[in-house]
Order: C-alpha cells, then sequence, then structure tokens
C-alpha cells in the first residue's frame, strides 16, 4: 500500500474543499485534495443556473464557472489533487492522522497528515426520511439526482411531474424540467411557508405559474410499475383534511426535502456531531471535537450559498494552518441558540477577536430583531427587514463586543431573533 | 396604485413596493414616475422598472457533445454527454422560448472551453450564448 504525507488532507474538493486547500498552501503548508469524483467542483457541476458568485467575484455566474475557476486556482498551486479516490476511514495515530483512501488507478492509498479538513459536502433526504405511504412504482428520484440526470447526462426522467417539497434543488428542478419541455404540475409543501430561497419562487414558479400548494401533505404515491399520481391533502390548524384529499396525475415525482451532511465518516472518526445541524460539533476555530480534525462548507451545515460555503472554508483552512503552526484558541465563550433560532454555528467564540457567525432563524419575519446576550445582559441587537428559515443570516461578533466576556467565568452567549 | 415585486438580482431577494404616481399616465414613461422602495441597493430599483416593462432572464441549459475520438469523453473517462451553456446577458422573456430551442438544436464537438460562443447574437438580439464549463 502507497503511503504518502503531508501537512493537511482535505476531504472533499467541492467549493468547500478547494477553499480550504488554497488557503493552507498560502500559508505555506503542503496539502492534499481527495475527491471521490473525476474532477473538482462537487455539487457545483450539476447545478448549471445562474446565481453563485455575487460576493466571490462580484459577478453572477453558473455552477460549473464557479467551480472551474477554483479549479484553475488549485491547478495554478502546488496542491496534490487526488480525484477519483474516494476516502474511506479517517484515524488518529498519535500525533498524526491517516485518511485511508482507494481508487480504481491505484487501489489502497493510505495519507498521512498532521490536520485534516472534512469538506465532504451533504447528501438528500429521499423518501425513505420522510415516510410517504404507497407502492414502490418507479418514476421517483431525490430532485438532486433529477438534475444530474438531466444537466451531466442528458436524460429526461419523465414528462408530467409533481415536486414535493419547495428546497431550492426542487425549486430550480421545477424550472429546468418546464425549460426542456416538461409539464410540472405543483409543488407540495407541508409547512405554510417556501423552504427555498425567494428568488426560486420567483424566478422558477411564478414565471412559469407552477402552483404552489403551501400546509399540504402528500398522503400517497400511486401507480404499480411506473407513478401515476400523487395525493395530496391540505392542512388546517394542525389537521389534516383527508376530506378535501385531491389527486394529482403524474408520472413522475422529484422530492426536494432537505439535505443533510454527510458525516458517515467523520462518526468513524470519533468526531461528536451536533443534532441541531447534523454537522460536527465545532470550536471558534472550526476545530472538530477532534483535535487537528477541521469541518467546512455543507458538511458543518447546509448553506444555501457557494459565497458563504467559501467564506467559511477559507477560515477553516486559516484556522487549520494557524494550528499547524501552534496556535490554540485563547478564551472561548459557548454560544447557544435562543428564541427562534434552530442553530448558531460554530458554538464557540474567542473572546480575544473577531468571529464570524451563521445562524438559522425557525420563522419568517419582517422587521425582525438579531439580539446577542451575554450571561443575560443584551451585547448587541441589531434589526432585520426580514427574516426565514431559507436564508442564513450572518453575524459578526467583534473583539470589543467580546471584551466583558473574558473576564466572566463559565460566560454564555445567547442569540435570539425576536 | 402600488404593486409588489421581489428583487431576483441577487440571493438577499428584496421585497420592493413600486408606486405609480397619478401623473404617470398608463405607466409609458416610467423614469421617475415609478418609485420603488424596500431595496437594498439601486440595483433593486432598476430591477423593477425592468420588470414592469420589459422582464428579462438569465437562460442556462445544456446543449449536445459530440465526443471527437480521442477526447476523454469518448474514451469513457468524465461522463458528461452536455455542454452547460448560459446567455451572456438577460434576455428578453417572451423570447426564451425561442431561444431554448436553438439551443437544443445544437451539437457541439468536444472539447470545449469554458466561455466560447456557440451562438453569436442570439435571434438577432445582441446576446451571445456561451458554454460554461470546459469539458473534453
Ligand atoms: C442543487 C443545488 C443548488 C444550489 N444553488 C445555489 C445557487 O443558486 N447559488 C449559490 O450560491 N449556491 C447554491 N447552492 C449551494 C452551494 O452550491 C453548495 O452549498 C456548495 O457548492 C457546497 O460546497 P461543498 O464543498 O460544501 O460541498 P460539495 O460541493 O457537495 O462537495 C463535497 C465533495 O466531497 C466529495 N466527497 C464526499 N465524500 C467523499 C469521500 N468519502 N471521499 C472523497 N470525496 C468525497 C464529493 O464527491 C463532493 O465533490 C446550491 C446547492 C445545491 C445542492
Ligand atoms: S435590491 Fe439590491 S440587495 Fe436587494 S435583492 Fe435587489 S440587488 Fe440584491
Amino acid at each position: 500500500m502507497r503511503e504518502l504525507s503531508f501537512d493537511a488532507v482535505v476531504i472533499g474538493g467541492g467549493a468547500a474543499g478547494m477553499a480550504a486547500a488554497l488557503e493552507l498552501e498560502a500559508r505555506g503548508h503542503a496539502v492534499a485534495i481527495v475527491e471521490r469524483e473525476e474532477r473538482l467542483g462537487g455539487i457545483l457541476a450539476q447545478c448549471v443556473h445562474n446565481g453563485f458568485g455575487l460576493i466571490e467575484f462580484d459577478e453572477e455566474l453558473t455552477g460549473p464557472e464557479f467551480a472551474e475557476r477554483f479549479e484553475e486556482k488549485v491547478g495554478a498551486r502546488p496542491i496534490k489533487v487526488l480525484c477519483g479516490c474516494t476516502v474511506l476511514s479517517l484515524e488518529a495515530e498519535g500525533q498524526d492522522k491517516v485518511v485511508s483512501c482507494v481508487s480504481s488507478a491505484e487501489g489502497v492509498i493510505a495519507l498521512r497528515s498532521r490536520a485534516v479538513v472534512l469538506a465532504m459536502g451533504c447528501r438528500e433526504r429521499n423518501r425513505g426520511n420522510i415516510r410517504i405511504p404507497g407502492s414502490r412504482p418507479a418514476g421517483v428520484y431525490t430532485a438532486g439526482l433529477a438534475q444530474r440526470l438531466v444537466n451531466v447526462e442528458g436524460y429526461v426522467p419523465g414528462k408530467d411531474v409533481v415536486i414535493i417539497g419547495s428546497g431550492d434543488i426542487g425549486l430550480i428542478m421545477a424550472r429546468r424540467m418546464s425549460w426542456i419541455g416538461c409539464k410540472v404540475h405543483a409543488v407540495v409543501e407541508i409547512l405554510p411557508y417556501p423552504s427555498g430561497l425567494t428568488r426560486n419562487i420567483v424566478q422558477c414558479l411564478r414565471d412559469f405559474g407552477i402552483p404552489l400548494y403551501l400546509s399540504h401533505l402528500t398522503t400517497e404515491i400511486y401507480g404499480r410499475d411506473r407513478v401515476e399520481g400523487v395525493e395530496v391533502a391540505p392542512i388546517e390548524n394542525g389537521a389534516l383534511m383527508t376530506a378535501k384529499a385531491f389527486r394529482i396525475p403524474c408520472d413522475t415525482v422529484l422530492l426536494s426535502v432537505g439535505l443533510v451532511p454527510e458525516n458517515e465518516l467523520s462518526r468513524t472518526a470519533g468526531v461528536t456531531i451536533n443534532p441541531m445541524t447534523s454537522g460536527p460539533w465545532a470550536d471558534s476555530s472550526l476545530m472538530t471535537s477532534v483535535s487537528g480534525v477541521f469541518a467546512c462548507g455543507n458538511v458543518l451545515h447546509v448553506h444555501d450559498l457557494v459565497d458563504f460555503v467559501v467564506e467559511e472554508s477559507r477560515r477553516a483552512g486559516a484556522f487549520a494552518a494557524a494550528w499547524l503552526a501552534g496556535a490554540r484558541p485563547g478564551r472561548e465563550v459557548r454560544v447557544k441558540a435562543g428564541s427562534n433560532v434552530r442553530y448558531v454555528a460554530p458554538a464557540r467564540v474567542e473572546a480575544g477577536r473577531d468571529n464570524k457567525l451563521y445562524l438559522r432563524t425557525m420563522i419568517v419575519k419582517n422587521d425582525a430583531l438579531l439580539e446577542v446576550k451575554l450571561d443575560g445582559k443584551v451585547l448587541l441587537s441589531s434589526k432585520k427587514n426580514h427574516v426565514q428559515p431559507s436564508e442564513m443570516i450572518t453575524l459578526k461578533l467583534g473583539k470589543a463586543e467580546l471584551a466583558g466576556a473574558a473576564e466572566l467565568p463559565d460566560a454564555s452567549i445567547e442569540i435570539s431573533i425576536l | 396604485m402600488s404593486q409588489e415585486l421581489t428583487c431576483i438580482t441577487c440571493p438577499i431577494g428584496c421585497r420592493l413596493v413600486v408606486e405609480r404616481t397619478a401623473s404617470a399616465g398608463g405607466g409609458r414613461d416610467p423614469e421617475g414616475e415609478l418609485s420603488v422602495s424596500g431595496n437594498r441597493c439601486p440595483r433593486g430599483a432598476a430591477y423593477a422598472r425592468e420588470e414592469l416593462l420589459a422582464p428579462k432572464r438569465t437562460v442556462t441549459a445544456t446543449c449536445r457533445a459530440l465526443a471527437s475520438q480521442g477526447s476523454r469523453a469518448s474514451q469513457g473517462q468524465g461522463s458528461a454527454r452536455r455542454i452547460p451553456v448560459r446567455t451572456t446577458a438577460p434576455f428578453p422573456k417572451e423570447r426564451v422560448g425561442e431561444l431554448l430551442a436553438a439551443i437544443y438544436a445544437l451539437e457541439e464537438p468536444l472539447p470545449v472551453a469554458r466561455g466560447r460562443v456557440l451562438i453569436r447574437d442570439a435571434l438577432g438580439l445582441g446576446i451571445d450564448v456561451i458554454a460554461t464549463r470546459s469539458l473534453g
């Protein structure tokens, strides 16, 4: 078995992995990226729509363009890229981490390093995760799989489509299916508000007159060999109105019911998972519970914008580089999700410097207030024109604001949306 | 009269309220007679004017790739059978159907470089269709 040594190994070559690797290399470390697919880029390759890179490149790009620009940056640096290479395990051996991977070209390879950056992205929830009753006919796909089939491989999964769930991938696919000549009959969402970005509701549904059934449950998928339709019923005041159920004929059902960070590998390495994000628990330097193992991008928590993925991953790369150079976090303060906040990532801030946090709210509200409290005392409050669960909120907690926290033993910060 | 719109120029998605002042006279000349609020940047106001008068969309799609002899795709490495493409600027909404038909009629030999113009001056509207990924 071949063994290679690096200062840091990055697992996953999507936007997150590339951004983290570039940062590590820029600080003088020997870095490798291990990617399962034949080419760098991750999920971006199949996202042929525009809407990427406004923050990063100040230009509106498609997913493939965004990916290729980063791929070129990586190619221009002495970063070892192992494509077509799947990581099977990650283990700590004393001070070292050993990443075992397998590729058809080289067989099993072991990569030894001091630091590891987890950047494996996320996967889609499927029918099993949401328990829709009915037979198991052909024609049910997750929206991301359908996206790959249509955009990369050139197959059309069906003609008459119903989309279950209003996540962004489903919305994007509603437009794509319409543009390739299919008829999208409905998007069915169990919640009272859409779970995708507003602009996707506008561009992908309203433009095509596709009805969006909010507060509707898909009660059954019909069909023996092939999907023949779905049955949908409204939810009114928390009760399922079966008497008002109706059937929508279709031959294809796309599921867009959420994404889950891909952490099988992290678990085997003993990384503690935060149940609120399904991603690794991370300290203020984006380091997981395993010393020297960092995480960023969709593997840490699901992001809706690649620009945020890149921003977070650069920080992870820089933190990993600092850790390799011997730096350790100073005084850390716990961060908790308060009222109406689903999670805050990471769950720690460092008192002596500026910190960047991402949070997700559970509510839809205009003129909301973001409030940060330190042991019950308001540190910061800022107005938000509009908040909703599908739009991640960013927050900076500066050194000045945290000055008081450094003195308090066992202090904790709570972030709420009011 | 006021109308609500969602700005789709950037991912923030500001909610815009467009007021047509009484003097707008049927909305023929909107400059100065449409007042836009709720936008976090000037692009929101420009978007509202355009969306009400001449809606446009950036079109993204894929076209057929013809694998050339000896290219990676023809050897089965990299499974791409479709080349992702986009318009170089937002395209008049009412002509998107015609544009898509022209894109689907393309058969492009590989290799292709990102940015290569696949349709120049599409439908005579001064906008090109380019490849968005290097393949082959
Ligand atoms: C359908 C869809 C539409 C989107 N639309 C937009 C948009 O319009 N605008 C926008 O800004 N953002 C959008 N996003 C969000 C953004 O593109 C993603 O969040 C971002 O690209 C994720 O980057 P990542 O590197 O964390 O994950 P990924 O891109 O998923 O990369 C993870 C990589 O890790 C590899 N990997 C996983 N496990 C292993 C293993 N064991 N061994 C080796 N390699 C492994 C995978 O092959 C993959 O390449 C969209 C996302 C999706 C899914
Ligand atoms: S008004 Fe400006 S900030 Fe708001 S969505 Fe439009 S472009 Fe974005």
